[in-house]
């Protein structure tokens, strides 16, 4: 079947909606869900700028670091009374010039990607910590939620998390950008030797993912009163995980976006799911874990199952 | 005589389809040089293989003084004193040279306690033995390609190995470097090893073999004493076949009367990261220029500065007549110059991507303007170039790794045929690629230099590069060392790809 594999993720995730119903039919209340929602906006963006970089064949595991330091720094500018889109701007641009770091550091002086975004991950964590001595940015009274109420502000922040990874689904597929994205990450040789540019298609991907983790950090400040210097640590693997659980595969080149949604869905539900099923909530980071092995373990049988046909 | 060293008899082996020995027969003396020779794909590296137990045969025996070995695995080979030293030496690269000779020379044994006094002693011993000056504590990367062929004759040494093959190992050495080799091979003979020497290069086996065998197409074709060598017999024997196959006429008149500017012209270009020396030609309009020449005599490196991979950096390309620089493979799509990759390297199509996205790979700024895709166009594309070279797919949707080799060569072609191009570069296109699908792409390529295409055709297959080629380039060494016209017999072609009777060829 085509697209095998997005159905099965689509499909677990179906049959943990269905268990729920029938189980624990309390998981689906209005605002218990709208709050999970928006809690977890912030991250799928960021597991759709990933999904680019996995399939460009490369890592980043520098964005929960981009992510507290682009928070932070909208935090302060929004407290010198700066307009909201000159923050919101700013925070993008500030992601996106991190990301051109590292795209910088990776396509232009050929470095492997995993070891370039440990050194930033850490250099970004530590100098945060340094600078911020882990004090809480205070956010100006109206910007919590943009001064609407709650839910409106909860759905508006869905919203725009939810459009946001549609046009990067489109955009992958409909766009000539995309494919150049498919091409490198599954043959860069071969993408050279049909005339694009593998270094500037990995630069740009690179850009595209610190400014779409500049936009979900602004996504996330708005959310609290303040912001925490300490956001965004464990970001990285979670949107990694949600990656590779959607079917894209670690070696670059293949796997789709809708895919990568239902299983960035599959993973953000489980932890709620398991509390609403009274299982101990420690559980579920080894449920989570043992998801992404069933889908990594997946990969290798069928890729192994091409290799020897 | 006494039973030979080592005899192989009636050696054959398949792979697939492809039969790479068909009946090898060879002994090797004690005490002996016998040089192994033969063109590209004869057998020589399948045979090599087989005496280091590397690969299996299917039929035939192999047997040392008489006794048969039986199964030769690497290790039995090993134990029987049976080493190579290959062309690009397999050592640890992060190992320092001791450690690399002892790896190679003692009994695996992960637990017993290493004595590095010994080791070191062994090393210095066996060094001075093969006369390298080489300290034993230094890395293997540090060192040179011929410092590290010595490190590897001199673990031949040290396992007191009896049959020493040499591959091509002169390739890489200076002059001064290769008489010490010469030097070498002949302490090893006069101490009653017996040397496998492969060469491409006569000179060396008239100066070291004491006889000569000659595989073509995977037979052993004669052996002949020292004595009796002469190059032209040699020569004779390696390219002495009938051609097997047709190949599509070539046009009447020959199209280097044309009067319009050659499509392609070189002037004087090198390029020292790629090894291109100074090679001058011309190329014009419905011509097939073929590229005749040894593995590693730069004709593909010549191929990837035409692209921009390694760009020029001396010398002068001209394009339609205007003198152009190609910096990047875009800069050459951009002047009309295609370049199918040599399918070896299976970097010629995107293996993930479907056919009709390896089609429009190469020309998304023409097909898609404003850079939204339009699948009916590229699909349209893709069945246009299906049905015209024949590609056997299911469908423009089939992921190109599904095809056969010679379906992802075509749907390489493909790709390039719809950038239009003036220039086509070809790189080996039928290698590895059945017979049917071979005429099929011979067939291809001369409608398509009929249509007014030039077409610089790499072959290492003698009989199709002579076949399907207007004029014939040998390139040795990096240089262009010969331009012969068409339908030159293949004697010819060969001598000039060894680098004989230069002269008197060149055109």
């Amino acid at each position: 079947m085509k697209a095998f594999r997005e159905w099965s993720v689509a499909g677990a995730f179906g049959v943990l909606l269905v268990v729920l119903a029938i189980v624990a039919p309390s998981f689906f209340q209005f605002q218990p869900l709208l709050s999970l929602a928006a809690r977890e906006a912030p991250s799928l963006i960021v597991t759709g700028g990933m999904a680019l970089i996995i399939l460009s064949r490369q890592i980043d595991i520098s964005v929960g670091s981009q992510f507290a330091l682009c928070g932070v720094t909208a935090g302060l500018l929004a407290g010198q009374n700066l307009p909201l889109p000159v923050v919101a701007l700013a925070c993008i641009l500030a992601g996106a010039v991190l990301g051109a770091l590292n795209g910088v550091l990776v396509a232009a002086l050929g470095l492997p990607s995993i070891v370039v975004t440990l050194a930033t991950m850490v250099a970004w964590r530590e100098g945060l910590r340094w600078w911020r001595q882990g004090q809480f940015v205070d956010l100006p009274d109206g910007l919590q939620w943009l001064g609407m109420p709650q839910q409106t502000g909860q759905a508006f922040v869905i919203v725009v998390a939810l459009v946001i990874f549609c046009a990067l689904a489109v955009a992958l597929r409909k766009i000539a950008l995309g494919r150049f994205v498919y091409a490198v990450g599954s043959d860069e040789e071969a993408a050279r030797l049909a005339g694009l540019r593998p270094r500037l298609v990995t630069f740009g991907v690179f850009v595209t993912m610190g400014a779409l983790t500049g936009l979900a950090a602004m996504l996330n400040a708005i959310q609290s009163p303040q912001v925490d210097p300490k956001s965004g640590t464990g970001l990285e693997l979670r949107a990694i995980a949600a990656v590779v659980v959607g079917g894209v595969a670690i070696s670059g080149g293949r796997g789709s976006l809708w895919g990568v949604l239902a299983g960035a869905l599959l993973l953000a539900c489980i932890a709620p799911a398991l509390t609403h099923l009274h299982v101990e909530a420690y559980w579920s980071r080894a449920i989570e874990g043992s998801i992404i092995l069933l889908a990594v373990v997946a990969d290798g049988i069928r890729q192994r199952k091409v290799a020897t046909k | 005589m006494a039973a030979p060293l080592i005899h192989f008899k009636n050696i054959r082996k398949s792979f697939g389809a492809v039969r790479a020995l068909r009946g090898v027969n060879f002994d090797l003396q004690a005490g002996e040089v016998h040089a192994l020779l033969g063109e590209n794909g004869a057998g020589k590296s399948t045979l090599i293989k087989i005496a280091t137990g590397a690969h299996q045969p299917d039929e035939g025996v192999i047997e040392m003084e008489g006794h048969d070995l039986g199964r030769l695995g690497p290790a039995a080979a090993k134990r029987h004193g049976i080493a190579c030293i290959y062309q690009q030496p397999a050592l640890f690269q992060d190992l320092t040279v001791m450690e690399n000779i002892a790896l190679r020379l003692d009994p695996p044994s992960p637990t017993r306690r290493i004595n590095w006094n010994a080791r070191k002693q062994r090393a210095i011993d066996l060094l001075q033995r093969v006369g390298a000056e080489i300290a034993p504590q230094t890395e293997v990367r540090e060192l040179s390609m011929p410092e590290q062929q010595l490190v590897e004759i001199a673990c031949a040494v040290g396992a007191e190995a009896r049959v020493v093959i040499m591959d091509e190992p002169t390739a890489s050495l200076t002059r001064q470097e290769q008489e010490r080799l010469f030097g070498i091979v002949r302490e090893l003979r006069n101490r009653g090893v017996g040397v496998i020497y492969i060469s491409h290069r006569l000179e060396e086996i008239f100066a070291l073999a004491d006889r000569v065998t000659v595989l073509r197409d995977g037979e052993s074709v004669g052996t002949l004493l020292a004595g009796d060598i002469d190059e032209t017999r040699l020569i004779r024997l390696m390219v002495g076949r009938e051609m097997e196959q047709l190949y599509p006429p070539l046009r009447d008149a020959p199209a280097t009367e044309d009067a319009r500017p050659a499509a392609l012209q070189l002037r004087n270009v090198s390029c020292a990261a790629g090894g291109v020396r100074d090679v001058s030609l011309a190329v014009r309009p419905g011509e097939v220029f073929g590229l005749a020449g040894l593995v590693g005599a730069g004709r593909t490196e010549l191929a990837r500065v035409l692209f921009g991979l390694t760009p020029a950096d001396g010398g002068e390309i001209l394009v339609q007549g205007v003198a152009k620089i190609i910096r990047s493979p875009r800069d050459a799509v951009d002047l009309g110059i295609a370049y199918v990759p040599e399918d070896r390297r299976r970097h010629g199509v995107v293996l993930e991507l479907p056919v009709a996205q390896n089609v429009s790979l190469a020309i998304h700024r023409r097909l898609f303007r404003g850079g939204w895709l339009r699948f009916g166009a590229e699909r349209k594309l893709a069945e246009k170039f299906i049905a015209q070279l024949a590609i056997k797919t299911s469908g423009p949707d089939a992921a190109a790794g599904n095809l056969s080799g010679g379906n992802q060569q075509k749907v390489a072609l493909a790709r390039w045929l719809a950038t239009e191009p003036k220039i086509l570069i070809l790189d080996e296109p039928t290698q590895g690629v059945d017979v049917g699908a071979k005429s099929e792409i011979h067939r291809i390529v001369r409608q398509l230099a009929e249509s007014g295409l030039a077409v610089i055709l790499i072959s290492s297959d003698l009989p199709e590069v002579i076949g399907m080629s207007d004029r014939i380039g040998v390139m040795r060494g990096g240089r262009l060392t010969a331009v012969l016209p068409r339908k030159s017999p293949a004697e010819t072609v060969m001598s000039a790809a060894l680098g004989r009777g230069d002269e008197g060829a060149a055109a």
